[in-house]
């Protein structure tokens, strides 16, 4: 049984968010309620084009909302503001039009522009420190249908990690508390460092520590907790991984940064898999009627999930 | 060997394709004997499940003769004769311990897609999308079949494929239907549907119990097996309003317990059936629940709905009010097969059943498109389609 504690946001995204909704709300009413909405803004006639823009505010509005990573719709925002504040400069000169009021409409847009701005500003910056910058975390944790002292000693041997995550090559213990990693990265590179038990309480609990020289610093910790009901082991972990610069820092963190916490929970599922059933469950190399190539495949919703993944 | 590979809506070929190998220690080959199309693998047929991929091999239902087992599996040996469920289970985890088989957290090696669908994972499925597991099926030649110390269960010699073929599921499937109606003597059931699973249902709700069983469709020659060789009573939808009539046979009361054996691709005559039909054709609705609806509308205050019916995502119109407000219990899920194979097999042994009597067609492996195509149009009164190999 997986869990997951809330993904980290930052104000970009809760910004984000309200201007989802605000585009939502502002383009249901412009297809509602055009009438209104014309009269609000100080416009008599063309209420045609209202209902059109409607439709724009809500795809952008979804778009935002449902995207993990909204900057691209927050960026189709500023662009619809521009819109609109070409499409009021232009009414500005019909001989109905209320000036008062299409001027307040104006300020209106031009203070929601800022706030996209900001906002794409903020996302851009976000992303960009969770790709390249300073450190990437993840916290996870699922429930196995084993004691916690058997767990324990499963995953003190670290040597038996490889076998559940995806990504590790091989892990080789130097002594009791120090061991050697090493991780695949995309392209056929190979990151490495060595590792350090920094706390060990048996049955408990494990926090280790990379040690200065390897490719990525990194720390980590794995709690063992009885779960209620005689359901076997929560376990729990965090990992924080520091990618450095350089082409190998890039390599590592698109390797992690993509989605690190996703990769914890398929290893940890996969680790669950090993300890409770003896085995990883895959299909790969099945039969099928997929004809081999790169066209024997194709672009379907698995495909793309399936990609998405790796 | 020859499997029948789905390519897109309504479009399979039955082709070529390399033998299946053992992947893993706890793996099975069995050679497959006989083999059945299920109502729920026309939902892939027609399009509505997502994450199928071509060249997908289909088929959920399958049973025959071991000819390979992985070095962990020590209760099968070549040449046994075997039923094969349709749930993938690994038989270690919390929800297999608690025989809740079809909810093993174990076997969906893509386990994280349908988390973003249902919130969990449920077990792989054998033919039954990527969503839960991507595993080849069993309209085959052969199969893999993983986790094979924990689900096939051995059938005797002498019993014929056709009798001990549907505990692969739609037999589990109608008697845990009925048993999740808790029934009690003198209780009225009213199944909607009269498809095979249908036919299970009706069967199993007399052999736990119920006074009466109603069953509700508007395929005549389905009506008729319904009343014939299972037992019911019926309704044919087009001809009368289900509500009025279900209310009129039960004295107002409505059905104890109502089974919905449809699911996501009802019909309905009228502005209804329009209207879940365009929601569901232009993906603003992912189901069309419309039997669902009608059953929660009968349902006896404080009565029991179940739903073995297949639904698969987010469904409009439900009548929550309804559930809540005449305290009903809804009752659901995947069949934890395993957990009534070895009981049921005893009933067809001791002749209280034989499952058998839903089979309208046998064809030939390489004639499965076509049975797809006769199943799904209800041509030539077909029930159930057994393809033999």
């Amino acid at each position: 049984m997986p869990a997951r504690h809330g993904r980290k946001t930052s104000a970009g995204d809760g910004l984000a968010t309200a201007l989802g909704l605000f585009s939502i709300g502002l383009g249901l009413a412009q297809i509602f309620a055009p009438r209104g909405l014309t009269t609000l803004i100080g416009l008599r006639t063309d209420r045609g084009i209202m209902p059109m823009l409607g439709l724009r505010e809500i795809a952008t509005g979804i778009g935002i909302l449902s995207r993990p990573q909204p900057t691209g719709w927050v960026a189709a925002r500023v662009a619809g503001d521009v819109m609109d504040l070409a499409l009021l400069a232009a009414a500005s000169g019909q001989r109905h039009a209320h000036s008062e009021r299409l001027a307040g409409a104006a300020a209106a847009v031009i203070c929601v522009t800022a706030l996209d701005v900001i906002c794409a500003v903020q996302l851009r910056r976000g992303s960009a420190a969770a790709t390249a910058g300073s450190s990437l975390r993840a916290t996870r944790s699922i429930t196995v249908n084993r004691p916690p002292d058997e767990l324990y000693r499963f995953w003190r041997d670290f040597e038996n990690l490889p076998r559940a995550m995806r990504h590790i090559a091989s892990v080789r213990m130097i002594d009791d508390r120090r061991s050697h990693w090493v991780a695949r990265a995309p392209g056929g590179y190979r990151v490495e460092w060595d590792s350090e038990i920094v706390d060990d309480r048996p049955g408990q609990y494990i926090a280790w520590q990379s040690l200065p020289g390897g490719d990525v610093p990194n720390s980590g910790s794995v709690r063992f907790d009885r779960a209620p009901g005689g359901r076997g082991t929560e376990i729990r972990v965090e990992l924080e991984y520091r990618p450095p610069g350089g082409t190998l820092g890039a390599v590592f963190a698109r390797l992690l940064g993509k989605a690190p916490e996703r990769q914890t929970m398929e290893d940890l599922r996969r680790f669950k898999q090993l300890v409770e059933t003896g085995e990883i469950a895959t299909t790969d190399g099945q039969t099928s009627g997929r004809k081999g190539g790169p066209f024997g495949r194709r672009l379907s919703l698995a495909r793309i999930l399936e990609k998405e993944m790796r | 060997m020859k499997a029948n590979c789905w390519h897109a809506k309504h479009k399979l070929r039955v082709e070529e394709v390399p033998d299946p190998q053992i992947l893993n220690p706890r793996d099975a080959i069995v050679k497959i004997t006989s083999t059945a199309i299920c109502g729920s693998d026309l939902h892939l047929y027609n399009g509505f499940v997502p994450t199928m991929e071509r060249g997908d091999i289909l088929g959920h239902e399958f049973m025959g003769e071991v000819v390979e087992t992985g070095h962990e599996v020590k209760n099968l040996k070549v040449g046994d004769r075997v039923v094969v469920p349709f749930p993938i289970s690994c038989g270690h985890c919390y929800f297999c311990n608690n025989e809740m088989f079809s909810l093993c957290e174990n076997s969906n090696p893509n386990a994280w897609m349908a988390e973003k669908m249902f919130g969990h994972s449920p077990a792989g499925i054998f033919g039954y999308s990527h969503m839960l597991g991507g595993y080849a099926g069993g309209q085959a030649e052969y199969a893999r079949v993983p986790f094979a110390d924990v689900g096939p269960i051995k059938v005797p010699d002498g019993v014929p494929d056709e009798r001990v073929l549907f505990l692969s599921d739609i037999f589990p499937t109608g008697w845990m239907a009925a048993e999740n109606c808790d029934i009690k003597p003198g209780h009225v059931v009213a199944v909607w549907g009269c498809g095979p699973v249908a036919q299970f249902a009706i069967a199993s709700a007399y052999m736990q119990g119920a006074e009466r069983v109603i069953a509700i469709d508007r395929i005549p020659a389905r009506l008729r097996m319904a009343r014939e060789k299972a037992g019911a009573e019926t309704i044919n939808y087009e001809e009368t309003d289900v509500y009025d009539s279900l209310m009129e046979m039960t004295g107002g009361r409505g059905p104890d317990a109502c089974i919905d054996a449809v699911g996501m691709e009802a019909h309905a005559p009228g502005i209804a059936g329009m209207y879940d039909r365009v929601k569901q054709a232009t993906m603003l609705e992912s189901d069309r629940p419309i039997a669902l609806r009608e059953a929660i509308m009968a349902c006896r205050k404080g009565g029991t709905v179940s739903v073995p019916g297949v639904y698969g995502g987010f469904d409009d119109k439900i009548p929550l009010g309804a559930i809540m407000n005449k305290a009903l219990t809804i009752k659901t899920g995947q069949t934890h097969v395993q957990r009534y194979m070895r009981p049921l097999l005893d009933r067809i042994q001791n002749g209280d059943i034989d499952p058998g009597f839903v089979i309208t067609h046998r064809m030939r492996l390489e004639d499965a498109p076509e049975g797809y195509d006769l199943f799904m149009n209800k041509q030539d009164d077909c029930v159930k389609v057994v393809l033999k190999i």
